[in-house]
């Protein structure tokens, strides 16, 4: 299943990315990437983009970027 | 490579939200801008610090960035500046790298890309008061592990730690010949061959050291953007052979199709080798403090309220809504001070010094222009203190979180609320601020839109048509609706501002996908000392201006408007028509008459173009030239008691002030705003786009108002 399926408050592990590499390389320089777990804490308004706290922090992103990060719960 | 010894100099580097102007601000005691929000600090500010000794030395304050590897402008800034400093020129004696202590792990990564260049590191861990008290740090053996010369534990909040990290760096330039390690992070033997070629073009290119040539190796096929750095490094006089940048991009290419065909992710491979090793080194330290993901922080909870999908798009136009009330409302008290302060200094001159020339040109001239717009100094602090607050707070970084899916929707991106609503203040520190959005077409669509979100240089010009012809009635007890006039104006330069927004995204067409990877900083009591200086600063900044431009064109003014007279002792009514001035407005008057503005008013919006405020001081001016009466007239008054000696009717009905209202909401007048533009965009041909169409729809709007205001029957 990739973030995007995740429900609001629950807990992954991330799995893999796909698609978008730019973003990937983001993502992975912030510490976000395959075996670190994550919460995804909401959806903004407005069916926006997301929250997630990873490592020690919150970060937002988009959900069609969210569909590309493959996690396991 | 060279090093410069003599100019001791040091840089501030760090991740966005780690604290590092608040550290720039303890250690130079100049006045900064300490912000939550993901990469304000975008211009270059430099102070000067002193160590124990006295001796003193510069501070560089850097954008904040997540990675050597750039991908926002401003985060391009610091990876040009950094490979600058490995050229050759001037580099800093310490890098000190600015770690928030409760995120040790992501800010750490920068500090150990830092460590690969040759220059001693220092590393502030700043946040400690926020660090809960069962993570131990044993900072000498972390700085030995991952290569920095120090760890100094501190917090520029609560000012402590800062005397020790001054040691520290002056401990790192005294012990100067750095002798660097070698590359941290063990290679596989077969990525070692991939990169062999592209190190060792780096190596007889430039005077890289082998561990230098290693991490450059690596960030070049990371990112594109690191080839466009070497470019610019080549634009910018650092001679290389004519032939390295086609050798660089084959070898790179190269070295890319190798990894692709070992299935090896090269774009991530940098950060993965470094997380993995820096997360080893810290776990083994039992640093990894196993994070409680479930755990709910204080932001967190707060977030329940203020990102809710009700309450939170509905709280933050609350907000709005009640700092602009609060500008037309609270702020009349000390208005009226400014406003009295001024008159009665224009009576004691009136009295001191003798009757002629010199004292009608300080009293109608100078006092009377410059008065009228330091009356406007509360309401212009007022927005910048609630704007500053906002974004210290943490709250900016929730309104872009918010806001994202909207601005999206009409091609901005969440990363454009920000410079937009900063664009309230001043468009020139809102078009600087849009360097935080990746993507360089929502960037620019960010620029082009962002005048018109109305300037507190508009704000005179609102406050003095909407107090003299909008009655102070209240509308079902509670809506004062001089305060709705004003909201109206804001929201109408604001939705047009989206609408536009939207048109421009169908027409310009650029290549790249934008992403909205954004941190949330955890909410924080803004810091006070700080919130203050930056509106005191901005307040000093009016004045200045006012005290230059608007001193120099009330002058001119004054002699436009009393010259050439019959009889140089007295003015009166007609004397100011004939006069230069009253020319001037004369000639222009066909071409505004449709928008019901006579030709003082022309007069106004000529003076303008060099700043909006102008308007109302050259309005100012040329009454108290026409009463040249006792002492300053109360522009206000004036405006409402002018008749227009034809008709016998008042020539500015509320009708007129509607539609010059609007005409400032809408115009491009203010030339600072498109220098910048120009500096941004590189390109003559975007400000002028802005001015061509700001302007006619400013005329147009204004000519829809009045024609249309006289057609209903209004006025």
């Amino acid at each position: 299943m990739t973030l995007y399926d995740l429900e609001d408050g629950k807990i992954a592990t991330i799995q893999s990315f796909s698609g978008e590499m730019e973003l990937q390389s983001r993502l992975v320089e912030m510490g976000i990437m395959p075996g670190i777990q994550i919460r995804r804490i909401k959806t903004a308004p407005m069916n926006g983009p997301i929250e997630i706290k990873v490592r020690d922090y919150h970060v937002s992103l988009r959900q069609e970027d969210a569909h590309n990060i493959m996690i396991s719960e | 490579m060279k090093k410069n010894i003599d100019q001791k100099w040091v840089a501030l580097v760090g991740n966005p939200n780690c604290g590092k102007t608040a550290i720039f601000n303890l250690l130079t005691g100049l006045n900064q801008k300490v912000s939550n929000y993901p990469g304000v600090t975008v211009e270059k500010k430099i102070g000067k610090a002193q160590f124990a000794n006295g001796d003193q030395f510069d501070l560089l304050d850097l954008p904040g960035t997540y990675s050597l590897t750039p991908e926002s402008m401003d985060e391009r800034i610091v990876t040009e500046q950094v490979l600058h400093w490995t050229h050759g020129e001037n580099p800093p004696s310490v890098i000190v790298s600015v770690v928030d202590a409760t995120n040790l792990s992501r800010n750490l990564y920068l500090s150990t890309q830092l460590t690969d260049l040759e220059i001693p590191v220092v590393v502030a861990l700043n946040m400690m008061d926020l660090v809960k008290n069962n993570l131990e740090i044993d900072t000498k053996k972390l700085a030995q592990d991952i290569g920095v010369k120090a760890i100094i534990p501190m917090s520029a909040i609560e000012r402590w730690g800062q005397d020790e990290l001054l040691d520290a760096i002056h401990g790192s330039i005294k012990t100067g010949n750095f002798v660097n390690g070698k590359f941290p992070i063990s290679l596989k033997k077969d990525y070692v061959n991939i990169l062999q070629p592209l190190k060792e073009l780096l190596l007889t290119n430039f005077s890289y050291d082998d561990r230098f040539a290693t991490a450059q190796a690596l960030r070049l096929i990371t990112r594109n953007s690191t080839i466009d750095i070497y470019e610019l490094l080549l634009e910018n006089g650092f001679s290389v052979d004519k032939s390295f940048m086609s050798d660089l991009k084959e070898i790179r290419q190269k070295a890319v199709d190798d990894f692709e065909e070992m299935g090896v992710k090269h774009r991530i491979l940098e950060a993965t080798l470094r997380y993995a090793w820096l997360d080893g080194v810290l776990s083994e330290a039992k640093l990894i403090v196993d994070t409680n993901l479930s755990e709910e922080s204080f932001s967190e909870k707060v977030d329940k309220v203020l990102t809710h999908s009700w309450s939170g798009p509905f709280i933050f136009i609350m907000i709005l809504y009640f700092i602009f009330q609060s500008i037309f409302t609270w702020v009349s008290v000390p208005m009226d001070w400014i406003d009295s302060g001024v008159g009665w200094i224009g009576l004691q001159v009136l009295h001191i010094m003798p009757p002629g020339m010199l004292r009608d040109l300080i009293v109608e001239g100078i006092i009377a222009g410059v008065g009228a717009i330091l009356v406007f100094l509360p309401q212009i602090l007022m927005l910048m203190f609630f704007m500053t607050v906002l974004e210290d707070s943490g709250y900016m970084a929730r309104v872009a979180f918010m806001m994202d899916r909207f601005m999206t929707k009409i091609g901005l991106h969440g990363r454009s609320v920000l410079p937009l609503m900063s664009g309230y203040a001043c468009a020139i520190p809102g078009i600087m601020s849009t360097r935080t959005i990746d993507s360089w077409k929502e960037r620019l669509i960010t620029i082009l839109v962002l005048p018109l979100m109305s300037c507190s240089a508009r704000l005179p010009v609102y406050t003095l048509m909407i107090g003299a012809f909008i009655p102070a009635t209240s509308l079902l007890g509670f809506i004062n609706l001089q305060g709705l006039t004003l909201v109206v104006m804001y929201f109408l330069g604001t939705a047009t501002a989206f609408v536009l927004a939207k048109i421009f995204s169908i027409f310009i067409k650029t290549k790249g996908k934008s992403s909205f990877v954004m941190e949330l900083p955890p909410y924080r009591t803004p810091l006070w000392r700080s919130v203050f200086r930056i509106v005191f600063n901005r307040g000093k900044v009016f004045i200045v201006h006012a005290g230059k431009i608007i001193m120099s064109i009330s002058i001119i003014l004054w002699f436009l408007a009393s010259f050439p007279s019959n009889d140089e002792a007295s003015f009166n009514n007609n004397s100011i028509q004939q006069s230069y001035a009253g020319k001037i407005g004369h000639a222009i008057e066909p071409v505004i008459k449709p928008l019901g503005f006579d030709w003082k008013l022309g007069i106004g919006l000529i003076t303008s173009f060099a700043a909006r405020e102008v308007l109302v001081s050259t309005m100012a001016t040329i009454y108290n030239v026409e009463s040249d009466g006792d002492g300053v007239v109360e522009l206000k008054v004036a405006m409402q008691n002018d008749i227009n000696p034809e008709t016998g009717k008042p020539i500015y009905t509320p009708l007129v002030a509607l539609s010059l209202i609007v005409f400032f909401v809408y115009a491009a007048q203010c030339m600072a705003t498109f220098a910048i533009v120009r500096n941004e965009t590189n390109s003559w041909k975007w400000p002028l786009l802005m001015i061509v169409y700001m302007n006619t729809l400013a005329y147009g709007a204004s000519l829809l108002v009045y024609q249309g205001g006289k057609i209903l029957g209004f006025g």
